[in-house]
């Protein structure tokens, strides 16, 4: 079994069902990325995978075990991090407070993982003691993914994490995710930025209205003549 | 005749004195309400009355102690009865967060709803308080009375005007350093203060960092309850007790806390001396002082009052609208109202 297996997930936020049948998953220091048109899904696939959607049926299992019915803050001890797309720093503290508030659960000393943190993303360091508020988009983003981090998780979840990046930033940004899965933590990703996003992932899935269309590896799909024609522009 | 020593003596004794004291007290409430705003954000509306409520349970402690013929000597009785004060007042702010806020806070109400809620949370300690200690004044103060009589800085310095300094001035003024020194430093230092802070920031980041919102939320409440405790009580010593002024204030202490800006503790000191200030300044009667400025044999007619001092409140109240029309967000950039 996959280290993270979603299976089947369908349900929605009340009303009708967003998701059907969806089914996601990825291995241990791996990078998998769930692409497709707007609306298809991709990121209520992730909040479902995290918990924070209702499933009607379906189960996700972390580890072995099944955590379909754990809340959120359970997860994240369980070793799941979570960074959103909007809203994913402390504005008005510092980036050194935003990553101490990342390992808030953790009662053992942490300067260890802050300072992984800062070999990852040296300009963190540099800024530790500015508001994360005044940081521009892609250090903000950095922080985010930074905060996220202290837990030490097995898997990272990004909602889109170069929305609203530029293009130099997007790719310096790619190199560090790829750097994260080094390390041995498995990673999950929605992107809009499919093309890129694809090149670095070992896994990637393509949904249409909450259903795997196509699943296969990154340069598999992007080499796919019916994923480039449909998704990805030619 | 000129004479700017006396003048200055008279301004110092009349306006800057009180104006520090009464300032330091309205920077208290201020700092309640602005972190009840940052953190549960909300607009509560009952924080006079905390202030009443919190102020009653201290007297009824010290006077107690004083039938015990316990004292601190020249201080007064209340700053030992001032911890239980707060210890009740917690308790009970807990109480009412338990039977109405909990409710609205698990249905994610608008702020709309917490305001109205808290409006009737007022009136019922409104009249809690009235009912135990009854609406008339109360004067708890005991210990010494100045530490500068007015007497004696005339013998000293040879001027006809004297400047006195009361006890419940400057321990008004020392204990609002000690509080918003601790309370700075709980926020910015201590693991708590942070989750408070972050949970301010941004409430659904802090819940996925696994801060516990109902932990965040007490001790918010708590910390509330004691500045509330130890404004209404310093306030009472300096002046008295009376229930209705303490709901008074509630304008001033809004008008302080916005001034600042909502939601940042250190616009609601600011905000608190801003308005202290133009309170006092706006309702002095500067006649005396005019005669010693002015040149030669002038002498004002009127008493040169801009205001009289039962418009006190018009001042909060035009400078409340002042700030709202042209910088809603406050002097130090608060959340927008």
């Amino acid at each position: 079994m996959s280290f993270l297996l979603a299976e089947k997930m369908t349900g929605g936020y009340g009303g009708a069902d967003i998701l059907h049948e969806c089914t996601i998953a990825a291995e241990k220091g791996e990078i998998a990325v769930i692409v497709g048109p707007n609306g298809a899904g991709k990121s209520t696939a992730m909040k479902a995978v995290f918990g924070m959607l209702d499933l009607r049926l379906g189960s996700v299992y972390l580890d072995g075990e099944d955590i379909t019915r754990l809340t959120p803050q359970d997860r994240v001890s369980r070793g799941m991090a979570f960074v959103p797309q909007n809203n994913n720093v402390f504005p008005s503290m510092s980036v050194e407070e935003n990553l101490e508030m990342g390992a808030f659960l953790r009662r053992d000393d942490i300067a260890g993982t802050m300072e992984q943190v800062f070999s990852l993303f040296p300009i963190l360091k540099e800024k530790r003691r500015q508001n994360a508020g005044e940081l521009s988009g892609g250090q903000r983003q950095q922080v985010a993914v930074g905060r996220a981090l202290m837990t030490q998780p097995q898997l990272l979840m990004l909602d889109e994490p170069t929305a609203g990046v530029s293009p130099i930033v997007m790719d310096e940004l790619f190199d560090r995710i790829i750097e994260v899965a080094k390390t041995g933590i498995s990673i999950l990703m929605v992107e809009q930025n499919a093309r890129q996003a694809l090149n670095i992932a070992d896994k990637g899935y393509v949904l249409v209205q909450g259903r795997n269309r196509y699943t296969d590896t990154g340069e598999a799909l992007l080499n796919d003549p019916e994923v480039r024609k449909s998704f990805l522009g030619g | 005749m000129s004479d700017p020593l006396n003048a200055a003596a008279l301004l110092a004794n009349f306006v800057i004195v009180p104006a520090i004291a009464y300032g330091s007290q309205l920077a208290l409430g201020a700092l309640g309400v602005t972190l009840i705003y940052g953190i549960l954000r909300f607009s509560n509306f009952a924080h006079g009355d905390t202030m009443a409520f919190g102020t009653m349970i201290t007297i009824l402690f010290t006077w107690w102690f004083q039938s015990l013929g316990l004292s601190l000597g020249p201080l007064p009785t209340a700053l030992l009865a001032l911890p239980f004060g707060i210890a009740v007042c917690a308790l009970f702010v807990l109480f009412c967060d338990r039977v109405v806020y909990r409710f609205h806070r698990a249905k994610r109400a608008d702020p709309v709803i917490f305001v109205i809620a808290s409006v009737g949370v007022m009136f019922v300690m409104n009249g809690l308080v009235r009912f135990i200690i009854g609406p008339d004044d109360q004067n708890f103060a005991d210990g010494e009375r100045f530490i500068i009589k007015a007497r004696e800085f005339k013998q000293l310095t040879g001027l006809s005007e004297g400047i006195s300094i009361k006890v419940s001035q400057s321990i008004t003024v020392v204990t609002m350093i000690i509080v918003v020194a601790a309370l700075f430093w709980f926020l910015n230092k201590t693991r708590t203060g942070k989750s408070m802070r972050a949970y301010s920031d941004n409430e659904d980041l802090a819940l996925l960092s696994g801060i516990n919102p109902d932990r965040v939320v007490a001790v918010t409440w708590i910390l509330a309850a004691a500045l509330a405790t130890i404004a209404g009580t310093l306030y009472g010593l300096d002046k008295s007790f009376k229930p209705f002024t303490y709901f008074q204030l509630l304008l001033p202490i809004f008008a302080s806390a916005i001034v600042g800006g909502l939601g940042n503790p250190i616009g609601a000191i600011a905000g608190g001396f801003v308005i202290a200030f133009s309170e006092i300044t706006v309702t002095y009667a500067y006649k005396k002082f005019a005669n010693y400025i002015v040149p030669g044999d002038w002498k004002a007619d009127g008493l040169m009052q801009l205001l009289s001092t039962n418009y006190k409140f018009a001042v909060s109240f035009l400078i409340l609208l002042m700030v709202l029309l042209f910088r809603p967000t406050g002097i130090f950039r608060g959340k927008s109202v």
